[in-house]
């Protein structure tokens, strides 16, 4: 399991009922149930990968979660999480509301685009960044709504969710030092983790 | 259509074997006639637990039978899914019991338009409608007399796939995991519309006799095969039949000799040769004749037609599966056009209202409805992952 996600199951408590959007080869949803005893499932678009997580005995499902979250009835979930997706969807906010309508609790990561050396590259070149993270060509990125950690924080005021947590990951997805000064974490964060609740939640 | 032989009624002999459950008490049907008494015909592969918790039934389609995964007594050939069912298989009889039945109006030892009825003769088109639900009413009788409470899994393709749907819907408590494949919450439009060209294939066979063929020592034989090439191209898809056949041609020898296929109405010029898509048509025909009852054919086709979910709830399909502790497994495949991905995937999405765990998954593969039948090794993966990970759940232990 990558490194983010230990940090994502560090921030659901044992024995809830989890949904993972995107959930890939399953690796978070089989350690929810085998150390937490947590009821999880996935979403995932790619099918091969479905297929691969359902013959490992994982519940996933086929589908997106600018598509399926919809079908999900209120509170089905006591936490929801997308990794490192939430860039990609084509609608963002109304992902991250059917997140908190479903779920009591949203865990979200996503690469950080405030980082220093996305800035200092676009400052520099005046062409668009590339770094590990932001590894394609803008005419073939799947990243179709990049933002920074204060982009992502001023939606949550915006939108009234509440920040349980959160936290700035460096590259290999281990928890970063400043990661109590957002004006730091902004600028040398490299991927961000967050757990809003709804404020009624 | 010289090619279908006629035999008459080989499956009759099929319903003196052993493996038929008589109830004497029968079943009240839905359409609310009683039928009684009712013989159930039904397979059994690998041992029942102390526990009686093993079990899997598993729900054939229409034109299947109990004969899973031993060898067809009519037919000779192996069972429908000994591909997928067996020790060490998919669906491993070293650890589970799997339990195949005849459904209810079928001809091969369960009740049906073949049955002796009321009048001392065949039942024929007499036989009452029947419909999914009372199928799996029939099923559950007998696994009533098996001692068995609840299903570990119950498990079926197209046909089979409503009445594992139809199972959890009016057995919630009796089903721990399900998996319906290749099949829909209801029968669409396009659906009845190829049934009903089947059943008129039948009704215009000149030895149809209004449905009591047997006093006239006949078998709508032309008709049902026709029914049956109707059926079996819907099965398909067209990148199989290409690949399969092409425009392959092959001379008939019949033809050399004078005759044709058309009868009196080709020549030998435009029927003299058959493509080999016709002969392997005609084939699954004629076939299908020597192992079917027409009547049987009707019951189960409109069975199927009337089969939807959703009926009793003002078209809501979450409704049936609210609260159900179910895990599901709904599997489609890329190119079925008979019971499309999107069917799969509102009967998922309709789960996921109900809060059912649910598990979807879309198989790539080019050969159509019947994929299910066939070597997809992608199946093979998820019904293995499915029912192991459902079986760590229920805490059945595991294969020794």
């Amino acid at each position: 399991m990558r490194l983010d996600q230990k940090l994502i199951a560090g921030m659901i408590a044992p024995r809830t009922r989890v949904l993972d959007v995107g959930s890939g080869d399953g690796a978070l949803i089989d350690y929810l149930f085998r150390t937490r005893g947590c009821d999880a499932r996935g979403i995932e678009i790619d099918m091969r990968e479905v297929t691969r997580s359902v013959a490992h005995g994982l519940p996933v499902m086929h589908g997106d979660a600018d598509h399926d979250l919809a079908h999900y009835p209120d509170n089905a979930f006591d936490y929801v999480v997308l990794q490192r997706t939430l860039q990609a969807v084509e609608r963002p906010r109304e992902v991250l509301r059917q997140m908190l309508r479903i779920g009591r609790h949203a865990v979200i990561s996503f690469p950080n685009f405030g980082h220093w050396r996305l800035r200092l590259q676009l400052l520099t070149s005046g062409r668009m960044p590339m770094t590990a993270v932001w590894h394609t060509q803008w005419y073939e990125t799947p990243n179709i709504h990049p933002c920074t950690i204060r982009d992502f924080l001023a939606l949550c005021q915006e939108e009234g969710y509440v920040v349980d947590r959160w936290l700035a990951i460096d590259e290999v997805g281990d928890r970063a030092p400043w990661r109590r000064s957002i004006r730091l974490a902004n600028l040398f964060g490299e991927q961000a983790l967050f757990l809003l609740r709804r404020r009624d939640a | 259509m010289q090619h279908v032989t006629l035999t008459r009624f080989p499956y009759e002999e099929a319903s003196n074997r052993p493996g038929i459950l008589r109830l004497e008490q029968g079943l009240l049907l839905e359409c609310g006639q009683h039928l009684a008494p009712l013989d159930i015909a039904y397979r059994t592969y690998g041992t029942l637990s102390a526990a009686r918790d093993n079990a899997i039934l598993v729900c054939h389609a229409l034109t299947g039978d109990q004969y899973l995964g031993d060898t067809h007594p009519l037919t000779g050939k192996p069972g429908w899914w000994s591909r997928m069912v067996g020790p060490g298989l998919p669906i491993d009889t070293d650890r589970f019991h799997v339990i195949c039945i005849n459904v209810l109006g079928g001809c091969m030892g369960s009740t049906g338009p073949r049955s002796i009825g009321p009048r001392g003769e065949p039942w024929g088109t007499e036989f009452p409608p029947i419909t999914i639900r009372d199928m799996v009413r029939a099923q559950a009788l007998l696994l009533d007399h098996f001692g068995i409470e609840r299903l570990f899994a119950a498990i079926g393709g197209s046909m089979g796939g409503m009445q594992v749907l139809e199972w959890v819907a009016t057995y919630p408590e009796r089903v721990f995991a399900a998996m319906p494949i290749a099949t829909a919450p209801f029968h669409s439009a396009q659906n009845i519309a190829f049934n009903e060209v089947s059943r008129q294939a039948i009704f215009a066979d000149p030895e149809w006799h209004a449905g009591r063929y047997w006093a006239h020592d006949a078998v709508p034989a032309r008709g049902l095969a026709v029914a049956r090439m109707m059926a079996h191209i819907t099965y398909l898809s067209e990148e199989a039949l290409t690949r399969k056949f092409g425009r392959r041609v092959r001379r008939d020898p019949k033809a050399s000799a004078g005759s044709t296929p058309g009868g009196t109405i080709g020549t030998a010029s435009l029927f003299g040769e058959m493509f080999e898509v016709e002969s392997y048509l005609r084939h699954q025909g004629s076939s299908f004749v020597r192992r079917f009852d027409a009547n049987s054919y009707l019951t189960i086709t409109r069975a199927m037609d009337y089969f939807d979910l959703s009926a009793e709830h003002e078209g809501d399909l979450s409704a049936p599966f609210r609260g159900v502790a179910t895990r599901f497994c709904v599997v489609s495949f890329s190119s079925d056009w008979l019971f499309p991905t999107s069917q799969s995937r509102l009967m998922a999405r309709a789960l996921n209202r109900a809060g059912v765990n649910v598990s979807f998954v879309e198989i790539e593969s080019d050969r159509g409805h019947d994929a299910f039948l066939l070597d997809e090794p992608d199946l093979d993966r998820t019904v293995r992952g499915f029912i192991n990970g459902a079986a760590e759940h229920a805490g059945l232990k595991a294969a020794h």
